[in-house]
């Protein structure tokens, strides 16, 4: 194919999508306008079943496929991940050496360590109370754990976190999702419908049902998921060279 | 009021997501893109939307710079000593950072393919 041709197509699909997203647009409700018809019905739908965060409804109660679609995307670009990055022939692991880090920002890791943890198990906790959840808490919880690596060193990180029992645990949590689906069908209504589980007093922890279940499943397999992910990031980037090189 | 405080967030994304895409060494291009990740999170605050903005914040302005960083430093690594003694003296930002990030790979990462495959 040409250039010439290329950018031919390339101007045909840009003002194919101008043209059909501005008539899109068009149809919009306005900005910032004062009736929402979707919100209210989830909004009504939320409530109805007694789960105060509106939004954990939607991605856990009545779009809660659409969520298990999310956790499978992330379980796959995890999956493929670590088959891409892992240590191939011609290739060694260097351990790395133990560095010196300042004290302030030594005992400021070492303090916010168990803040930001708990900060991340707390959002995931209420994910179905306030803003956040199961995936906003995880990647809070994952990266905490990384503090130790500013504070310490790689080696710290590595013995908090053996990455065998995360891997273990990010399947575990994306089964239980399917576990939890599963059983809503067995239970005698549908995948993933929230219809097992008492809907509890509204605003209280155990309240909405089932999504407090596939909230922490989520979390979990999130939490898991990103220590993987940087896992293997971080062994290219600090331990495993080119055999030839260095 | 609250349109001003918009129109200054939208203002603010539009800066850093420009500037994400204006700077050119990846180190400091991650940086940008935590600014442009803590704008955008500002910005889904004031649209009341703080679920996404957590999200955005998590992701955005933590993960993705991280990784994109950890991708440098494996790349600068794997090209070997060859590039270490062409740091030199100002770190070699810029002239550096694109036989790098661009076609230096087939050295390493095309060249293992091919071993293990």
């Amino acid at each position: 194919m040409s250039r010439r041709l290329r950018m031919l197509l390339l101007a045909l699909g840009g003002a194919g999508f101008a043209a059909l997203f501005a008539a899109a647009c068009l149809e919009l409700p306005h900005f910032g306008a004062a009736r929402h018809p979707y919100g209210e019905r989830a909004v009504h739908a939320a409530l109805a079943r007694h789960t105060a965060n509106v939004v954990s409804a939607v991605n856990f109660d009545q779009r809660a496929f659409d969520t298990l679609g999310e956790e499978s995307i992330l379980f796959a670009a995890v999956l493929g991940t670590v088959v891409l990055l892992r240590q191939t022939r011609g290739e060694r692991q260097v351990r790395p050496e133990p560095v010196a880090v300042a004290r302030p920002v030594r005992r400021y890791s070492l303090v916010m360590v168990p803040v930001a943890l708990l900060t991340g198990l707390y959002v995931v906790a209420h994910g179905q109370l306030s803003p956040g959840g199961g995936f906003q808490g995880g990647v809070v919880v994952a990266t905490a754990l990384h503090l130790l690596y500013i504070g310490v060193d790689y080696q710290a990180l590595e013995r908090i976190r053996p990455v065998g029992g995360y891997e273990v645990g990010d399947a575990a949590g994306e089964a239980a999702y399917l576990v939890l689906g599963a059983a809503g069908l067995l239970g005698g209504s549908a995948f993933l419908a929230n219809t097992l589980l008492p809907y509890g007093t509204f605003n209280t922890i155990p309240s909405g049902g089932t999504v407090p279940l596939l909230n922490a499943a989520i979390g979990m397999e999130v939490a898991c998921a990103v220590v993987v992910l940087l896992a293997r990031f971080l062994d290219q980037a600090v331990e495993i060279v080119d055999g030839s090189g260095e | 009021m609250n349109d001003a405080l918009v129109v200054i967030c939208l203002l603010l994304v539009a800066a850093s997501a420009t500037a994400a895409v204006a700077v050119r060494d990846p180190e400091r291009q991650a940086l940008v893109l935590a600014v442009l990740g803590l704008s955008l999170a500002v910005l889904f605050t004031v649209f009341q939307a703080p679920d996404v903005a957590l999200s955005q914040l998590a992701v955005g302005s933590v993960l993705t710079p991280l990784l994109v960083l950890l991708s440098v430093r494996k790349v600068r690594r794997g090209a070997g000593p060859k590039t270490r003694r062409g740091t030199g003296p100002d770190r070699g930002g810029r002239d550096r950072t694109r036989p790098d990030a661009g076609p230096q790979p087939p050295g390493g990462r095309g060249g293992r393919d091919g071993a293990t495959g």
